[in-house]
């Protein structure tokens, strides 16, 4: 399993660049961090998800 | 009458100790976008005696910022970073300033971030949220950031809050309630949401890292 955002998911094996695809995000609007680490946006077609990967999607939305 | 500088910091160590306020005094911290997140964190932190601010934001007071943003109707026009100088130093006139009238892109984000030991991100835009965000965690991983998300509507004021998400990167707001579907924005819910990020700030300077 891994948790995104705190939730347990089925995504061992998964791009991550196709869970945020899969998930609905727009990669404008994002920055992700596994295991406390920043995701470089070029690496999201690269990154694969394990089993025990601890991951933060966080979404900004418009406002401020 | 402005009182010295040796009355005002016997007043902040009245109220903060002495040790916090040292903390404060020599920290530097920078608030990107002078908005309705940015203007207040600016005023809040000021009060509390930061050691130096340094203020980035490229609009100008526009009529339709006085709802929420700490600009007064006859500063419609000026730069905000001319007219949040220009307030701030009513409020607190020993602190430095430094002021930047510029769009923050990635070829000037490094010049301009590089001294501060916390940033603050007050954007109103997503897009540019996750540039600085995503620029920070990458670039500049040995600063704080306090970010925003989440502060538009009439939604209750007890769904604000504030998040650790990773070792040096807090995230104020409600995480969802965008401006563009939540029905506009009102002062006391972005007021909120910046006093939550100038408290995660102060709250680090003091050495509480947990939240």
């Amino acid at each position: 399993m891994v948790k995104i955002n705190g939730e347990d998911v089925n995504a061992n094996g998964k791009k991550l660049t196709d869970y945020l695809k899969d998930a609905g995000y727009d990669n404008r609007f994002i920055a992700v961090e596994i295991n406390e680490e920043i995701i470089s946006k070029s690496q999201y077609a690269e990154t694969v998800l394990k089993d025990g990967d601890v991951v933060e999607v966080v979404n900004f939305v418009g406002g401020g | 009458m402005t009182p010295t500088k040796e009355e005002m910091l016997k007043a902040f160590e009245v109220r903060h100790g002495k040790t916090v306020q040292s903390k404060f005094l020599s920290s530097v911290v920078a608030v990107c976008g002078l908005g309705g997140l940015g203007s207040n964190i600016s005023i809040s932190l000021a009060r509390a005696g930061i050691g130096k601010l340094i203020l980035i934001d490229f609009d100008k007071v526009d009529i339709t910022n006085l709802h929420r943003q700490q600009y007064k109707a006859d500063q419609i026009g000026m730069l905000k970073t001319s007219a949040m100088l220009e307030n701030l130093k009513e409020i607190a006139p020993y602190t430095e300033y430094e002021t930047h009238a510029v769009r923050i892109t990635e070829d000037n984000i490094y010049e301009l971030l590089r001294d501060a030991d916390i940033i603050c991100e007050a954007f109103d835009n997503a897009e540019a949220k996750a540039m600085l965000a995503n620029f920070v965690l990458e670039k500049l991983y040995d600063k704080y950031l306090v970010s925003a998300s989440g502060m538009a509507g009439i939604g209750s004021s007890n769904l604000v809050k504030t998040r650790k998400v990773s070792e040096k990167f807090y995230l104020c707001g409600d995480g969802v309630s965008d401006v563009n579907t939540s029905g506009g924005l009102y002062a006391t819910r972005v007021m909120l949401c910046a006093a939550h990020q100038a408290h995660t700030v102060l709250r680090i300077l003091a050495g509480e890292y947990d939240i």
